[in-house]
Parts: C-alpha cells; structure tokens; sequence
C-alpha cells in the first residue's frame, strides 16, 4: 500500500492535565473516505485541530506526505450581517482562486446560480456548499471537513453525502470528515473511526456497527428510533428546479 | 518648557490667517476621514468598537507620558495604545473576567491616569479639552505632515493586506489552514487602529475618535455591495461630514471636533431613513 496522505501517531491532547485525546493513531490515504464519530466532548474537534496542524499535540507525532495540500471545510462559518460578501467575493479570498476555477467549484457543488447572491443570508444546506467550494479552490488532495451536513435538513445531508462522495472520486482526494449520524454517511465511508478520548474502535461502517464498543457508546439505535420514509414522485435540484423520477 | 496653543479664536485674526486655518483644518479632517474609512469597516464588521475606543482613551495617557519622557506625541500615543492592546491579550487569558469589563477597566483606568499624570505636571500648560475633544483648528503643518504620511503607510498597507486581512475577519481557522499568518494580521490591524488614533487624535479628540470610525462605516454598509466599496463609501462620507462639520463649527462657532461627529451621526440617520432596499 502506498504511503498514507498523512498518518498520526499515538497523539495525546491535554489541557490542564485534563486528557483530551489518548493514544489516537489515524491514517488517510488516497480516495479513501474516513469518517470520524463521537459523542460531544469526544475530542473530535480537538482532532482535526491536529488533523489541520492548528494544534500541536502534547505528544505523538504528525506525518503529512509531501506535496499534500488540504482543504478544509469549517463547522460553521457566520458572515456578519454588516459585511456585504457574495458568493464570488467570498471564494476570492480562497487563496489560489481563478476566475474560471470558481465557475468551475461552483458548478462541481451544484450552486453556479448563487455566484452572485449575498452570503449573509443563504440557507444552512447552500452555505455548506459554498464552504466546500472554497476547500476545493485550494486544489486539496486531502479534504478535512468538519460536521459538513450541519444545519441540513435530512433530504440536504443524504445529498451533501453523495457529493462528497461524487467529488472523492473526481478528484481522487482523502477525505476526512466529522459526523455525529453514522446511518446516513454510512453508504459513502470507506472507514469510520469511533473516537471518545481514544479509538473505540475503527473499520468498515458494517463493522462497526455490530462492534460492542460502538454500541455501549451510542446504543442499537436503530431499536429507538425508525427513519421515517415515504416515496416521492421527484426531487429538487439544489437551485429549486423539479426533477422527475423516471 | 512646553507650551501648548491655545485654540485661537477664530472671529479675531486677519481674513488670511483665517483661511489659512480653514484650509489646513480640511485638510487634516479630509486625510483622516480617507485613512478612517477602510479601517472603521474592520472595527465594525469585528466588533471591536469598544476596543477601539479603549484604545483611544489610553492615548491621553500616551500624551502625558510623552510630555513627562520628552518623547514626540504621535510617537508616544502609537507606543501606548500598542502597550495597551499586549496587555489586553494577556488579561484576556484570565477567563474570571469578560472582555468587555476588562475592556472598561482598561479604558477608563488608562484615561484617568492620563488625567492625574497631567495635573500632576504644574509647570506645563496642556490644552486638555483639545485633546479630550479635538480641535481641528489648531492643526499645524507638522501635523499635517504627520498625518498624510501616516496615512499613505496606513493605506497602503490596507491595501497591500487587503485580502488577508478581510480573511481573518470572516474565520480565522480558515484564513489559517490556507496558509495566512493570523497572528501578524492580528497584530497589523491593531497597530493600524493605534496609528489612526495617534494621527486622529488632536483633531476630533481621545472621546470622539471612534465615532469618526465606525459611524461613516456603518453609513456605508446600506450603500455597499462589496466590502471594498464599503470602505470606499465610509471615506466618502467621512470626508462630507468632515466638510459639513467644519462648515458648521465656522459659522456658528461650535467646537469642531464634535460638530465633525454630529455631521456624521446626521448623515447616519439620513441615508438609514433613505426609502431604498440594500442589495447585500
């Protein structure tokens, strides 16, 4: 196997001797789409700090392969009403950016009709994208996204998921990602990790799933709760248009 | 000894002297409304009004010290407010009290100690309310000097850091992971704001600097598309309440400091009242 886009190694966190993270080993390699889960205070975000390199950990050590270039998409980002940013001026601060390469990310995220809308005041789903349109201006071969569906209504998460998937493939990028839903990202994960503190445990989403760690972390859920499902005669694409099922 | 002018009173010179004094108090008021226009759209799209106006207030204290250390007065008040902004970060690292208290403490705690330092020197004449309030009347060539090549260095580095600086305003964590130094932008943008209340500050005074920052930039935000208008519209309207200020302190006589700041609050009023939808 080639060498992994980046690898971590026994990485602890603390803060004022408070552990933060224990002992986490984690790879991405290329196409490969790790999925990070975790109940809140897990670290998760402590994680990709270390992920990002914005946080330098107590211990372990961080290898990024050379030539890596990464993407990040941040959990939520609020413009403040006071700053009037379109869609276009906000991808221009991407620092690589073309004109054409942001046509182009727009077109890749499925929202080339906001270029010009104001960013103050876009919807959960279509802020999301634009967001992944600026990691993807970076030209990353690793994209790190943080809780990338927040915000998003079911129908919008099922679809984000399929793009990232989509885009993994186009671009052939690592993708790491945080989510708190394992069900739904479960299609589009070549591995999910399980983090509280330490690796509960890691592998294939059916793996994991079945993994008595993972379930005294998060319970059977599907036992509590049932996806509630009705058919639909046509879907939307992201600018509104109906599409019908043939 | 030092001795400090005393406003002239302007009715008493000759026509010339007059108008000599008019032209360079509008000159010095158009410079500092161009230079206070880009960096007041920072203080209002960060929110840090009340850091800035902390700031201002620490100038007086810079002030005092530079008359106690002989040291030049602009020099001094750029020295102050960055000694000021260090500390505020280090205290920031004391959760027990929140930013905005700390914030007061600072601000008037630094304002009153300028005071009583300035009492304290009896041999020195010190035109207080000048500096309290501005007095763009008594602006001298010196500071005319200051103040254009201050604000050349000021916009030019606006201009040059443009892009990141407006990164950093929008998510700092983003504008890191693509590879822009956040801590210097920081610390850039700090020393600009400290720059403008140093070169601003004899001419709408410590109490009034940040109303000439964020009330043209909030003017400018119904009128702006992008944010690079927005600064363009906030020195615009700078600049005519500077003009309308001036008109007004020399017609009837008013402080110019605050009737520049009244200018400005009416056109706030005026262009919010305007029946026109913003676009952005």
């Amino acid at each position: 196997m080639s060498v992994p886009l980046l690898q971590l190694t026994d990485i602890n966190v603390c803060y004022a001797d408070q552990p933060i993270l224990q002992n986490v080993t984690l790879s991405i390699s290329e196409k490969e789409i790790v999925t990070l889960i975790g109940p809140n205070g897990a670290g998760k975000t402590t994680l990709v700090r270390v992920v990002l390199g914005l946080l330098n950990p107590t211990s372990g050590t961080r290898q990024m392969r050379d030539g890596v270039t990464i993407g990040y998409m941040p959990q939520k980002v609020s413009v403040e009403p006071t700053l009037p940013l379109s869609v276009k001026h906000f991808l221009r601060l991407a620092k690589k950016e073309k004109a054409t390469d942001i046509s182009k990310v727009l077109q890749q995220v499925g929202i080339a009709h906001l270029v010009n809308q104001p960013v103050y005041g876009l919807s959960g789903g279509e802020m999301q994208r634009v967001l992944l349109a600026r990691a993807l201006l970076q030209k990353p071969n690793l994209l790190v996204l943080d809780e990338p569906v927040q915000g998003v209504d079911i129908t919008g998460q099922r679809e984000l998921y399929k793009l990232i998937a989509a885009l993994r493939s186009e671009l052939g990028c690592g993708v790491l990602m945080v989510s708190h839903d394992l069900h739904l990202v479960m299609a589009a994960t070549d591995k999910v990790v399980c983090l509280n503190k330490h690796v509960c445990c890691s592998g294939h989403p059916e793996h994991v799933t079945n993994d008595p760690a993972y379930i005294a972390l998060f319970g059977e859920q599907e036992s509590e709760f049932a996806v509630y499902a009705h058919h639909h005669d046509h879907t939307h694409s992201t600018d509104g248009a109906v599409i019908h099922n043939d | 000894m030092l001795i400090i002018m005393i406003t002239p009173i302007v009715q008493m010179e000759p026509l010339s002297t007059m108008i000599e004094f008019l032209v360079r108090a509008c000159l010095a008021g158009l410079g500092i409304a161009v230079i206070a226009g880009p960096l007041g759209c920072f203080v209002v799209w960060r929110r840090m009004a009340y850091f800035g106006d902390t700031l201002a207030h620490s100038a007086l204290l810079g002030i005092a010290l530079g008359i106690m250390l002989e040291v030049q007065l602009n020099i001094a008040v750029i020295i102050c407010c960055i000694l000021l902004a260090l500390l505020l970060v280090t205290l920031q690292q004391n959760r027990n009290i929140a930013t905005d208290t700390l914030l007061g403490i600072l601000a008037h705690s630094t304002l009153s100690l300028g005071l009583v330092i300035v009492s304290l020197m009896d041999n020195i004449r010190i035109d207080l309310m000048g500096y309290l309030f501005g007095d763009l009347l008594a602006v001298n060539n010196v500071d005319l000097l200051w103040i254009y090549s201050g604000g050349i260095l000021v916009i030019g580095l606006v201009c040059w850091l443009w892009r990141p600086l407006l990164s950093i305003t929008i998510h700092e964590e983003l504008a890191r992971v693509e590879g822009i130094p956040v801590n210097t932008m920081r610390m850039v943008l700090m020393l600009l704001i400290a720059m403008v209340i140093a070169v601003a500050m004899k001419i709408v005074g410590v109490l009034l600097i940040t109303s000439l920052l964020i009330i043209p930039a909030a003017t400018a935000r119904k009128l702006a598309a992008s944010p690079e208008k927005m600064a363009i519209w906030a020195s615009g309207l700078g600049c005519l309440a500077v003009i309308l200020g001036i008109a007004l302190s020399y017609y009837y006589n008013t402080p110019t400091g605050p009737s520049v700041v009244v200018a400005a609050g009416l056109l706030f009023i005026l262009v919010t009242a305007l029946p026109m939808k913003r676009s952005y």
